[in-house]
C-alpha cells in the first residue's frame, strides 16, 4: 500500500454569514479515493462548508487546498481550473430544466472539449448508461423522478471525467431502496474510476455503508469535534454528541430509562 | 349530546389539590382556562402537589391538552408538582411528549425596534449598496458583451433563437393592441382641438410624429417590460431557487453570458423592429381616425404623415427602442439573478424586475429627450 496522498485540505476554516458564524476552525484532509462523509446535525452549515469547497461562497477564514495550491487565495481562474476537474451533484439534481438530460450532460463537454457531436453523443449515452438511465437521453428533468434526477445529476457531474465528485444529500427525499441503490453506485464509481467523493449527508445507514473517512460538524459547539472513519469514531469515540448523532440518539433514550 | 367540558377543585390533603374534570373536553365548545385553577391556587398557599380526577370526563381532544399545557407551565413556575396519573392514558401520555423538550427561549426571532434615525440609516446604507450592486451587473454585462465581440462569449444558439421568438412574433399581438389604440386615442384628442381651428389636416403631423419619434418606443418598452422583464425574472428566479444557476457556475460557465446574454442581445435586436411595427400600427389607428370621423382622405393623411415624419425622428424612435430593450432585459435578469430561494422571492423578483425596468424607461426617455434638445434634432 502506498502512503495516500491529500487531496483536499482544509486548514482553520471559519465560515459565517455576515456576523453569525456558523462554524470555527475546521482543519481536515481528504485523501485521494476517499468517500469523504460531511456529517451534522441539521442547520450545521454541512450544505455551506460544501458550498465553499466548490467554490460558491467564500470563507470568512482559514484555507482550502486542492492537492497544494490554495483554492480560495488564488484568482478565479485558477478556481475556474481547479473546479474543471471536479463535479457537484446537488440535493435536487439542479439539472437545467429547460433542456433534455443529453442536453444538460452535452453542454460542460461542448463547452470544454473539441469533441465532434457524434462522439458527445456516445459519451451522454455511457454516463447515463453508467447510472443506469440509458434511453431517458431525450427526457426533462420534469418528466422524471427524482430518484431519477438524481442519477441524471450524477451523471451531469461525471460528464468530465472528473477527480472529485461533491454530493449535497444524495439519499435526501429518496425510498429506502432507492437511496440503497444510489450508495451503491457511489461505492462502484470510486471502485472503477478511483475517483474521490464528498458526500454531505446525514442519512446513518449511508455513512456506515460508503464512508471511508468523515468530519463530524457539532452544531452546539460550533466546530469540528472528530474526524475519520465513521466506523471507527463509532467504536472509539467519547464524544457523546458524535455517539449520539451515529446512534439516532439511542444512548441518550438508555441514559433516561436509567435515571427516571 | 354530552354536557359541555367543566372542572371544579377540591382539596383533598393539606398540601395537595384536586382538579376534577367532567364533561366533553373538545375544541370549539366552551371550556374553562387555566386561571380558575390559579385563582383557587391563590387562596391555597400550602400547596405542592396537583393531581387529576377525570373518570367524569366524557371526551377530550387538544382542547384538553392546551388546558393541560397552560396547567403544566404555571406549576413550572410556582414549583407545584404535577400528578398526570389520574389522566387518560392518551393525555398523559401527549402531556409527556409535548413537555420534554423545554421551549426555547431565545428561538423566537425578536421584532427588533428600529428607531427612525436607525431606519433612516439602514435604508440609505442599502440605496447605495443596490446602486453598487446595478453597477457591477451592468459591468458584468458590458464584460460579457466584448466577450461576445471576440467570439469567445458561451451561450446555446438553439436558446437564442427560442428567446427571440418569445420576445419577438409573439410579441405582435399584444403590441398591435396597444399601438393601434394609443394612435387613435391621440388623434381623437388632436382632432377635437385641431377642428377649433379647421386644422383638422395635421392629426396626421400630430400622430406620425408623437408614435414616430417617442411613444411607439415607450408603449412597447412598457409592454415588454411586464411581459417579458418580469418572464426573465421568473425564469431565472426558479433557476436560481433549483440550485441550476450554482450548476452552471461550478462548472465554470458564465451565467451572465450563458442566461443573461442571449435575453439582452434578442431583446436589442427585437425591440427596434418591434417599434417599427408599432410605429405603423400607431399610424394606422390615427388614419381610422382620420378617415372615418373627420373624413380626411387616405392619400391626403399618407402625405402628410411622410412629409411630417422625418428620418431623424425614426432614428431617435428606433434608437429609445434599442436602450428600452437593454434596460428591460437588464433589469429582468438582475432581479432574477439577485432572487432568493423561496417561491415569494421569485414574485418579489418579478415584480421588482417590472418596477425597475418602468422606472428605467421612463428615466432613459427623459435623458434622451434632454440630449436630443440639447443637440437640436
Amino acid at each position: 500500500m502506498t502512503e495516500p496522498e491529500a487531496h483536499i485540505t482544509v486548514r482553520h476554516l471559519t465560515m459565517a454569514y455576515g456576523d453569525f458564524v456558523l462554524m470555527r476552525d475546521l482543519t481536515f484532509t481528504v485523501d485521494r479515493g476517499d468517500i469523504f462523509i460531511i456529517m451534522g446535525g441539521s442547520g450545521c452549515g454541512k450544505s455551506t462548508l460544501m458550498s465553499i469547497l466548490v467554490g460558491l461562497k467564500a470563507p470568512a477564514q482559514g484555507q482550502v487546498f486542492y492537492g497544494g495550491v490554495d483554492f480560495w487565495g488564488g484568482d478565479p481562474p485558477t478556481r475556474d481550473r481547479i473546479l474543471r476537474r471536479a463535479g457537484v451533484m446537488y440535493q435536487s439534481g439542479a439539472l437545467w430544466s429547460s433542456m433534455t438530460l443529453a442536453e444538460n450532460i452535452a453542454l460542460p463537454l461542448e463547452t470544454y472539449t473539441d469533441l465532434s457531436p457524434a462522439r458527445i453523443r456516445e459519451v451522454v449515452k455511457l454516463k447515463l448508461a453508467l447510472v443506469g438511465m440509458a434511453g431517458f437521453e431525450e427526457y426533462y428533468p420534469s418528466e422524471i423522478s427524482g430518484g431519477m434526477q438524481k442519477r441524471a445529476g450524477i451523471a451531469r457531474a461525471m460528464a468530465l471525467d472528473p477527480e472529485i465528485l461533491f454530493f449535497d444529500e444524495p439519499s435526501a427525499g429518496l425510498d429506502p431502496v432507492s437511496a440503497r441503490r444510489l450508495d451503491d453506485l457511489i461505492l462502484e464509481l470510486r471502485e472503477s474510476l478511483g475517483t474521490t467523493m464528498v458526500v454531505v449527508t446525514h442519512e446513518l445507514a449511508s455513512i456506515f455503508a460508503i464512508g471511508t473517512n468523515s468530519v463530524f460538524l457539532d452544531v452546539s459547539k460550533r466546530t469540528m469535534t472528530a474526524t475519520g472513519n465513521p466506523n471507527q469514531l463509532l467504536a472509539e469515540s467519547r464524544d457523546p454528541n458524535l455517539h449520539l448523532f451515529l446512534t439516532r440518539g439511542e444512548i441518550l433514550d438508555n441514559r433516561i430509562g436509567k435515571d427516571g | 349530546m354530552t354536557a359541555p367540558g367543566a372542572m371544579s377543585v377540591e382539596q383533598p390533603a393539606a398540601d395537595a389539590l384536586k382538579v376534577i374534570l367532567s364533561g366533553s373536553w373538545k375544541l370549539g365548545g366552551e371550556l374553562p382556562e387555566a386561571d380558575e385553577v390559579q385563582k383557587a391556587l391563590q387562596g391555597r398557599a400550602g400547596v405542592r402537589h396537583l393531581i387529576f380526577d377525570s373518570r367524569e370526563l366524557a371526551a377530550w381532544d387538544s382542547g384538553l391538552l392546551t388546558f393541560l399545557m397552560n396547567l403544566h407551565t404555571l406549576c413550572t413556575q410556582q414549583k407545584i408538582r404535577l400528578h398526570p396519573d389520574g389522566l387518560p392514558p392518551g393525555a398523559q401520555k401527549l402531556l409527556e411528549l409535548a413537555a420534554a423538550v423545554p421551549e426555547k427561549k431565545d428561538a423566537r426571532q425578536a421584532e427588533e425596534q428600529v428607531s427612525f434615525l436607525g431606519y433612516l440609516g439602514n435604508e440609505t446604507v442599502n440605496f447605495f449598496q443596490s446602486w453598487g450592486e446595478l453597477l457591477a451587473f451592468i459591468g458584468d454585462a458590458v464584460i460579457a458583451v466584448s466577450r461576445l465581440l471576440r467570439g469567445k462569449a458561451q451561450f446555446r444558439r438553439a436558446d437564442l433563437g427560442l428567446i427571440i421568438q418569445s420576445v419577438g412574433a409573439q410579441a405582435l399581438p399584444i403590441v398591435s393592441l396597444i399601438c393601434f389604440l394609443v394612435g387613435l386615442i391621440l388623434a381623437f384628442i388632436g382632432a377635437i382641438q385641431l377642428k377649433l381651428f379647421g386644422a383638422q389636416i395635421y392629426v396626421a403631423d400630430l400622430v406620425g410624429i408623437a408614435m414616430v419619434r417617442l411613444m411607439a418606443a415607450i408603449m412597447t418598452g412598457i409592454v415588454m417590460a411586464g411581459r417579458t422583464g418580469g418572464a426573465f425574472a421568473a425564469q431565472l428566479g426558479t433557476m436560481q431557487v433549483n440550485q441550476e444557476i450554482d450548476a452552471l457556475k461550478t462548472l465554470g460557465i458564465s451565467p451572465m453570458e450563458f442566461l443573461v446574454l442571449p435575453r439582452m442581445l434578442a431583446l436589442a435586436v427585437m425591440m427596434p423592429l418591434l417599434c417599427l411595427y408599432a410605429n405603423f400600427m400607431g399610424i394606422l389607428g390615427g388614419m381610422a381616425v382620420a378617415v372615418w370621423m373627420l373624413n380626411i382622405g387616405f392619400l391626403q393623411y399618407y402625405n402628410e404623415t411622410v412629409n411630417a415624419v422625418g428620418l431623424w425622428n425614426l432614428g431617435i424612435g428606433l434608437f429609445s427602442g434599442f436602450v428600452f430593450g437593454v434596460i428591460v432585459a437588464l433589469a429582468g435578469c438582475m432581479r432574477g439573478m439577485q432572487c432568493g430561494r423561496s417561491a415569494a422571492a421569485v414574485g418579489d423578483a418579478a415584480t421588482s424586475a417590472v418596477v425597475t425596468a418602468i422606472v428605467g424607461i421612463i428615466v432613459s426617455t427623459a435623458v434622451i429627450t434632454v440630449i436630443c434638445n440639447f443637440l437640436g434634432i
